[in-house]
């Protein structure tokens, strides 16, 4: 419905895209005892950990291979291998994931080619699972860095293994939160289902206080479970930045797959949960009948508060289709939606123009809204605009519970109901004496000096 | 890109630097920052260092040529303040894709500086190479002096890839690049002979404010302050202060050197975390001031706020002397911060278990040992999980560090406080003295920290 434009603009103004590294750094911070490994300059890394860090509040594990002008320029085996001896050396960790950078996808290293050389080389790292993908920042953004890595993680670890019926995959994309993933399980473990998630940021940062402080992630999908993916009965996407990552997986291990593009709404829900029963030949629970119930619900008393509400949203393909979808049902109208890089997604949203740009894009388009969503560095505009703002996505660095914010599920959709049209009912406009004005003609109907007896 | 070699070069033999010139001829070449080691490497990038220093001048444009990474992953994240324009706060970025990194980035640049003048017009525009740019041969030196004629503007370009070096080289290079295109192009309406300089100070949370008042009271003018809360014009303009103080540790020693060799601008490394730091900074300007011609009575008159500010602040601190009295403080922080709140905290009675020096030069160091005594307990680095066990075992009272680090201290649940660039509270001067031993008592008295400790009422042993 929608046409998608890219900005023309030279210079990107308040960018609402972040890089592919991070993207896929982050999918790796979802594997349990993992060291995810920057290949480039020490301010790749750095500048990514610290958003990383103010995001979730946690202390986030993540190396670089700290390339300089003469190393990039001889080529960055010496220091990848010197980096990955080292990570094993201190951390001992049971994957490192390695993400290449524009700097040395520029000079173009053959990363595949060294880690066959570092492999030979040193006996000692066998049980060190070392995965690495390909992500230069100038091409793609995070959403795209992430599914590459999920793709290169399955491309590595998972083989066809013996099928065990009541199993199944879970694909989770970079735009579901800590809460999202952790209500998602608890849906399919309804089902009398057990989910394998990966990656699962729900294991690794959720904010959980652990026993000791080691270099590595604290928890998140484990490498035996990920190998025991070629046994599910099926996989389950969520995001159409997974795609890929199923596809492999299926033809790797033959385990089917299905990709829900959202699980936020109505009718999303319903047909996950459809699915879900059919898969495990088990009736939806009283708990989730009781959910929808209540949905509906909040559906009627909010309606009144959404209906023609004009809303500018800033997000990721996958985050902005979820959102955006959804406030489309819910009689909304996407006044200005801008995005990060390119989707099938994108052309079915419910709006008349997709832009692939910046905030900037974003400010342009979203004066006269009703509300403003996109990440925390929409809080300038959304102050200049004086229009209410809805942050989501990433990084959220001035909000407690980042990671705790839930959107999907028949409860999910329910409390973000509540939550938007809150913040609608709080901004109605009021009425004042001067409000309803009729216009000069109707004046002149009436001859003055009658009208005032 | 051979410039840049022999800019760092220059830059790494510094001659105002007593530890560069205690090393033999081949050792100071390497420079001074550490090798790093990959795989276990911290910290920021060369372009990272230069864009801290140079960012708060507030009323610039300024424009990273590179790919998304280096602006979209940390634009707008720091707390240095402004009193007036904004646009240091709104991210420009070529975000160049892999059409230009194979046909160059030069064109994309050109126009997008066009784009920012004609719809922001800054007083200047400055702007970053970053490593991608810099390795395919975008030479933004030309490109800047090109835009600069056609739009009659200045187009400062600022030489610093990541891939040069440390966050610290940066900050260094940046002072190069005022030196080299920025400082002496404008002259100031008025001079008196109360003008000073201000380097390394970026007035994070609005720290100089603390200072501000002080500065008025005895007619002091901050002519440039390079940079914090800084405009363009007053940089061009600060090759005629009289005086100057370097603030951040040897952050821009460079910058101090030359400012003097140029313009005979005196200098001193002086501090404003603590009461005794801050008198002696105030002392020390109004010295260099009078030596170089203000009235003889600014010595008096300073004498006298210092009297009378210090007073105030005792008296505001003494509900707190008590209640801080031999709490014991983890410290981790680098460089110049380690000395000056060492000796800030120990001034209300608290006793400095631990400090770390991992960024502290040879001279730092031994300013901590002399203010610490004999019993200084100095890291160079502590892991983490050292760390976790050390204030497991309740080695400290409260932890003062960094953002990165707090989640060790808080997980140990021990009671931190930020006092690194993220930090949300200033504490600079006097007034900021007080409030850092505010928020420290805040942190230590909160209750919840008797409730987390308790294990859930399963867990408890009979």
């Amino acid at each position: 419905m929608a046409t998608v434009t890219t900005t023309k603009k030279a210079c990107a103004v308040n960018p609402l895209k972040m890089s592919q590294p991070l993207g896929a750094a982050l999918a790796f911070l979802g594997l349990d005892k993992c060291m995810p490994l920057m290949h480039g300059s020490q301010g790749c890394t750095a500048f990514g950990l610290v958003l990383l860090v103010r995001h979730f509040r946690e202390t986030i594990p993540l190396q670089t291979t700290a390339m300089n002008e003469v190393t990039t320029i001889l080529g960055g085996m010496d220091n990848l291998e010197q980096a990955i001896v080292n990570i094993y050396n201190r951390a001992k960790p049971d994957i490192i994931g390695i993400c290449s950078t524009g700097l040395t996808e520029t000079k173009g290293d053959d990363v595949h080619g060294f880690l066959k050389l570092i492999r030979q080389a040193h006996p000692e790292l066998s049980e060190t699972a070392l995965v690495y993908v390909p992500t230069p920042d100038y091409l793609g953004a995070f959403q795209d860095g992430w599914g590459k890595a999920v793709t290169a993680i399955v491309e590595a670890l998972c083989e066809p293994v013996p099928k065990t019926a009541w199993q199944v995959n879970i694909l989770p994309g970079c735009h579901l939160t800590v809460a999202d993933i952790e209500e998602v399980r608890e849906i399919v473990e309804s089902f009398g289902l057990y989910p394998i998630i990966a990656p699962d940021l729900s294991g690794s940062l959720d904010g959980h206080i652990p026993e000791t402080f080691l270099p590595t992630t604290l928890g998140g999908a484990k490498i035996a479970q990920i190998k025991q993916m070629g046994g599910s009965a099926a996989t389950i996407a969520i995001g159409e930045q997974m795609r890929p990552a199923a596809e492999a997986l299926e033809a790797r291990t033959g385990v089917p797959y299905r990709l829900f593009d959202r699980l936020v709404g109505l009718a999303a829900n319903d047909e996950f949960l459809a699915y879900l029963s059919e898969l495990s030949s088990t009736p939806i629970s009283p708990k989730y009948r009781r959910q929808r119930s209540q949905l509906v619900d909040a559906m009627l008393d909010g309606h009144f508060f959404f209906g023609g509400k004009k809303v500018a949203i800033g997000a990721e393909p996958d985050l902005l289709w979820q959102i955006g979808a959804w406030l489309g049902e819910m009689g909304c109208e996407i006044a200005a939606a801008v995005t990060t890089t390119h989707s099938t997604l994108l052309e079915k949203l419910p709006a008349a123009e997709v832009v692939i740009g910046d905030l900037e894009d974003l400010e342009k388009r979203a004066a006269g809204c009703d509300l403003l969503i996109t990440h925390s560095h929409g809080r300038q505009a959304a102050q200049r605009l004086g229009i209410p703002f809805i942050k989501m996505g990433l990084p959220l660095f001035d909000r407690l519970g980042a990671a705790h914010q839930l959107s999907v599920g028949y409860r999910g959709t329910r409390d973000r109901v509540f939550e938007l049209g809150n913040l609608f009912i709080e901004n109605l406009p009021e009425h004042h004496a001067d409000s309803w004005p009729l216009p000069g003609e109707s004046h002149e109907t009436v001859p003055q000096s009658e009208a005032c007896h | 890109m051979n410039a840049l070699v022999r800019k760092v070069e220059r830059v790494f033999n510094e001659p105002a630097c007593p530890t560069n010139r205690g090393k033999p001829d081949k050792e100071r070449k390497k420079g001074c920052s550490k090798p790093l080691v990959p795989g276990a490497a911290a910290g920021g990038c060369a372009f990272d260092g230069a864009k801290i220093a140079l960012q708060p001048i507030v009323d610039v444009a300024h424009l990273v040529h590179g790919p998304i990474a280096c602006e979209g992953n940390g634009w707008d994240n720091r707390h240095s303040a402004s009193s007036g324009s904004k646009l240091y706060r709104t991210g420009f970025t070529t975000d160049i894709g892999e059409l230009d990194v194979i046909y160059g980035g030069e064109k994309r640049l050109f126009r997008a500086i066009r784009e920012i003048i004609e719809k922001y017009d800054p007083p200047a525009v400055f702007v970053y190479q970053t490593c991608v740019t810099a390795l395919i041969g975008d030479d933004i030196e030309t490109v800047c002096k090109r835009a600069a004629e056609k739009f009659g503007k200045p187009v400062i370009p600022v030489n610093v890839p990541g891939f040069a070096g440390s966050k610290n080289l940066g900050n260094k290079l940046a002072g190069e690049v005022l030196l080299d295109y920025v400082i002496g192009t404008e002259e100031p309406a008025v001079t008196t002979h109360y003008d000073i300089n201000i380097y390394g100070e970026y007035n994070l949370v609005g720290e100089l404010w603390q200072i501000q008042p002080l500065f008025d009271a005895l007619g002091i003018r901050v002519l440039a302050n390079i940079s914090g809360d800084a405009r363009y014009r007053e940089i061009a303009c600060a090759h005629r202060a009289r005086a100057a103080m370097m603030v951040c540790s040897k952050a821009l020693i460079n910058l101090a050197r030359k400012m003097e060799e140029r313009y005979g601008i005196p200098w001193f490394e002086g501090s404003f975390y603590g009461v005794s730091d801050t008198s002696q900074s105030l002392r020390t300007i109004a010295k260099l001031l009078v030596q170089r011609g203000a009235q003889e009575d600014l010595l008096a008159r300073t004498a006298t706020l210092i009297e009378r500010e210090e007073a105030r602040a005792w008296s505001r601190l003494e509900y707190y002397k008590a209640r801080l009295k031999g709490k014991r403080v983890l410290l981790f922080t680098g460089g110049v911060k380690s000395w000056s709140v060492v000796s800030a905290l120990r001034e209300v009675g608290m006793e400095i278990v631990g400090t770390s020096t991992k960024k502290s030069t040879p001279e730092d160091k031994e300013r901590i040992r002399e203010i610490m005594g004999g019993d200084a307990h100095m890291f160079e680095a502590l892991p983490p999980r050292e760390m976790y066990r050390m204030l497991k075992e309740s080695g400290a009272d409260i932890m003062l560090s960094g953002g990165r680090s707090q989640f060790v201290a808080l997980k140990a649940r021990t009671p931190w406080l930020d006092i690194n660039q993220e930090r949300y509270h200033a504490y600079a001067g006097y007034e900021g003295m007080v409030e850092l031993v505010k928020q420290i008592d805040r942190a230590i008295y909160n209750p919840i920290w008797e409730q987390v400790r308790q294990p859930a009422p399963w867990e408890k042993e009979d």
